[in-house]
């Protein structure tokens, strides 16, 4: 039987060749990158040659990266941080503005902070494509900027693959004095992410081609902001927990190469996934494309297939030997509608009835073909099976 | 053959499963969420309905190298068995779910799914077995008689028994048990699930009141009419039920009461000495038959209850099939409307009907 067909880059990116080479260096050498002695301190310069090749990549000082056990915590630790830090400074910021279209990573300690905290949050509306009305957010900003504790927007959505306006959000932010916090789990590798633009910036590893439990939050110095992890204080105090000086520098060469490829490698994924949208749209009945078609993510292509239950899709997928995703992870393995979908306006039974293909640097033209051998059969007998009712 | 195997996160359906492997089926591992959130259900390892259910379903699923998938059928749960038990507390029955549950979820709306993606049978880990007869599949009583399942099994017609598949059938619990030791099933020394797995607690009388509201009424003594004490809603009373009437249940004379009916109507509960409950005619409605009505009187047996012994009877189809009559060979007690009475030619599961009503010459 042949490879599994990986159409689920946005999930999990297989490891890079200079990650592993650099990973598995490290894993063998013994040093606490926090002790005085010299297995502690080769480990540190380890660690330190890596802070600042992320660094340099995302536009900012090796001092402004605080490493983190990847983009939940550090989405985490910037959104409870920002808010508990810049209320206790000033009780009158107790707004929260968020995209509607947030990863859990955000959205969950939004929702948290509101339930429990007494934050008033707001939700931004996006439009119909999933890009955030930059208008509305204009407007809420305009009206008692000094009441807001921070503004989060990602950067580019991990189910549709919709890029935001990022450098218009953060010139409006700026503007009115408020902190602005992007997930950038999905966009960094893919385009060009210049953390200095905002205020805080969360990235993960495993994403880029890097290991997984690992990853990064860019915060800007001079932002005061509450730990979640006392201990150590290892980096900067913001975040205690001894540093994983392999990881770490498996996660920056990682970076490092995604960044010396990235224009001619998004350039050819991108070529491919619109290859994968006109032959699917064009070959199979009742499909839509979501999210925006000009303003993406190079690898993601998310289709809503008539009249299918996309758990169904999903299953005879695996079973041909095609792996993808619903683009929305849950509890219990019991799919809902996804907050994103809803949030664009999509009717739920639609919502339920999508798929996220999504390609990334080990991706082939054949792995477009075999998607393409294997789903009119399967969206013939989804449709027969039905949606889920 | 494609099989769809529905894992609970038990050992029955983790053994019944591995049996399938073991026989060279392609096997994909199905766990139902039955809950509209999985934590509003029991919780704790038992019954089919929790995180913890589902996370040793995929356990096994792993173990066994079989895709596994969640599906979510709550919502027909709710409608299908849930509204429809407590739909029949309030008319005063006592419904089944496991056979309604067994009907419309197992297989009918996986089953129907199922074979629309193109697998060929559903396999669980019931205790019942399917033989191949002259007339074709029959449904026969499992091996173990202490853990046989035919009677929740007893609604199913030829069509679901032709995509139903019972590995379990033909072994007894102790050997399932240590067959899913010897496999390295971790769920092998899960507890049995009991009681009904939508219930928390397993109190079903508070549960009803929740839902149906409280409907106070009196507790009559069915042969004096003198009125004995007071409840808060008839349907959390059952035919034959002894415990729970909160009227010092001996009579004067030291003679136990029982619940001999439930009037919802007029929110009335009757107890009366046990001779009451005894009954020698059983009629039952909405008969499900396994393969072929029947045309000619049986004498056959019926079972009464879940765990009830059988009992010898006649039994014969009248109003042109859309009712069914037994006439036992000897009393049975404590018929409950609203229970199924599964009808058996020896072993076999001839079919199963609703009891609507009971009666004694």
């Amino acid at each position: 039987m042949l490879d599994a067909v990986y159409l689920d880059h946005a999930a999990t990116s297989p490891m890079r060749a200079e990650a592993v080479a650099a990973m598995t260096a490290e894993l063998t050498a013994v040093g606490n990158p926090s002790s005085l002695h010299t297995s502690g301190r080769r480990a540190r310069r380890v660690v330190e040659e890596s802070r600042e090749s992320i660094a340099s990549v995302l536009g900012v000082s090796a001092g402004d990266v605080v490493f983190t056990s990847g983009g939940t915590e550090a989405d985490n630790l910037a959104v409870k941080g920002l808010y508990r830090a810049r209320r206790a400074a000033d009780p009158r910021r107790t707004r929260i503005l968020a995209s509607a279209v947030e990863h859990h990573a955000v959205l969950d300690p939004v929702e948290h902070l509101g339930a429990t905290e007494g934050a008033d949050v707001h939700w931004l509306e996006v439009d119909e494509v999933g890009r955030l009305r930059v208008d509305l957010l204009e407007k809420q900003l305009a009206s008692d900027p000094e009441s807001i504790a921070l503004v989060t927007v990602m950067w580019a959505n991990n189910e549709v693959g919709t890029t935001q306006p990022m450098a218009e959000i953060a010139a409006l932010c700026a503007e009115h004095g408020v902190p602005l916090h992007s997930d950038a789990v999905q966009a960094l590798g893919q385009l060009d992410v210049d953390a200095s633009t905002v205020d805080s910036l969360a990235v993960s590893g495993h994403k880029v081609g890097g290991p997984h439990g690992v990853g990064a939050l860019v915060l800007r110095r001079g932002l005061a902001l509450e730990p979640l992890l006392h201990g150590g204080g290892q980096e900067r105090d913001v975040r205690s927990g001894t540093l994983d000086a392999p990881a770490i520098a498996g996660f920056a060469a990682a970076v490092l190469a995604s960044d010396a490829d990235r224009v001619e490698r998004t350039a050819y994924v991108r070529a491919l996934r619109d290859d994968l949208v006109a032959r699917v749209t064009s070959e199979i009945d009742g499909v839509t494309r979501n999210g925006d078609p000009v303003d993406n993510l190079p690898g993601i292509a998310h289709l809503s297939f008539d009249g299918c239950a996309g758990d169904a899709l999903l299953l005879l997928l695996d079973a041909a030997g095609i792996e993808c995703s619903r683009g929305s992870a849950c509890s219990a393995g019991v799919p809902r509608p996804s907050h994103v979908l809803l949030a664009m306006g999509m009717d739920p039974v639609v919502a339920m009835s999508s798929l996220r293909f999504s390609l990334g640097h080990t991706s082939q033209p054949s792995d477009v073909d075999r998607l393409l051998d294997a789903l009119p059969g399967v969206v013939a007998r989804a449709r027969r099976a039905g949606p889920v009712r | 053959m494609r099989v769809v195997a529905a894992l609970s996160g038990g050992v029955d359906s983790a053994v019944a499963a591995a049996r399938a492997v073991d026989a060279g089926h392609d096997v994909t591992g199905i766990h139902l969420a039955l809950a509209r959130s999985p934590q509003s259900h029991r919780t704790g390892a038992r019954g089919c309905c929790t995180l913890e259910d589902a996370r040793d379903a995929r356990r096994v699923a792993d173990i066994l190298g079989i895709p596994f998938y969640v599906w979510d059928l709550s919502e027909r749960f709710a409608e299908d068995v849930i509204d429809d038990f407590i739909e029949e507390y309030a008319a005063g029955r006592t419904p089944n779910p496991c056979l309604r549950c067994n009907e419309k979820i197992k297989f009918t709306a996986v089953l129907d799914r199922s074979l629309a993606l193109g697998f060929d049978a559903v396999a669980t880990g019931h205790y019942a077995r399917i033989v191949d007869g002259a007339a074709g599949r029959e449904l026969h009583r499992a091996v173990d008689p202490a853990k046989d399942q035919s009677y929740v099994l007893g609604v199913l017609d030829r069509e679901q028994l032709a995509g139903a598949m019972f590995p379990l059938g033909d072994s007894l619990k102790t050997e399932v048990r240590a067959e899913a030791a010897r496999r390295g099933l971790l769920v092998a020394d899960k507890p049995d699930s009991h009681d009904i797995c939508f219930v928390p607690e397993g109190d079903t009388g508070a549960w009803l009141r929740d839902r149906i509201g409280a409907a106070p009424g009196d507790i009559v003594d069915a042969e004096s009419g003198e009125t004995l004490g007071h409840h808060d809603g008839a349907f959390a009373f059952t035919v034959g039920q002894r415990r729970g009437l909160g009227i010092g249940t001996p009579t004067p004379e030291g003679a136990r009461r029982y619940v001999v009916g439930v009037d919802t109507g007029t929110s009335t509960v009757m107890v009366g000495p046990p001779v009451l409950l005894e009954v020698d005619t059983v009629v039952g409605d909405r008969p499900r038959w396994c393969g072929r009505a029947l045309d000619v009187p049986l004498e056959g047996q019926v079972q009464l209850r879940a765990h009830g012994d059988p009992v010898a009877a006649v039994v014969e189809v009248v109003d042109g099939g859309s009712q069914v009559v037994a006439h036992l060979r000897e009393r049975a007690r404590g018929v409950a409307p609203g229970q199924a009475m599964v009808v058996y030619d020896g072993t076999r599961v001839v079919g199963s009907v609703t009891i609507t009503r009971s009666t004694r010459a």
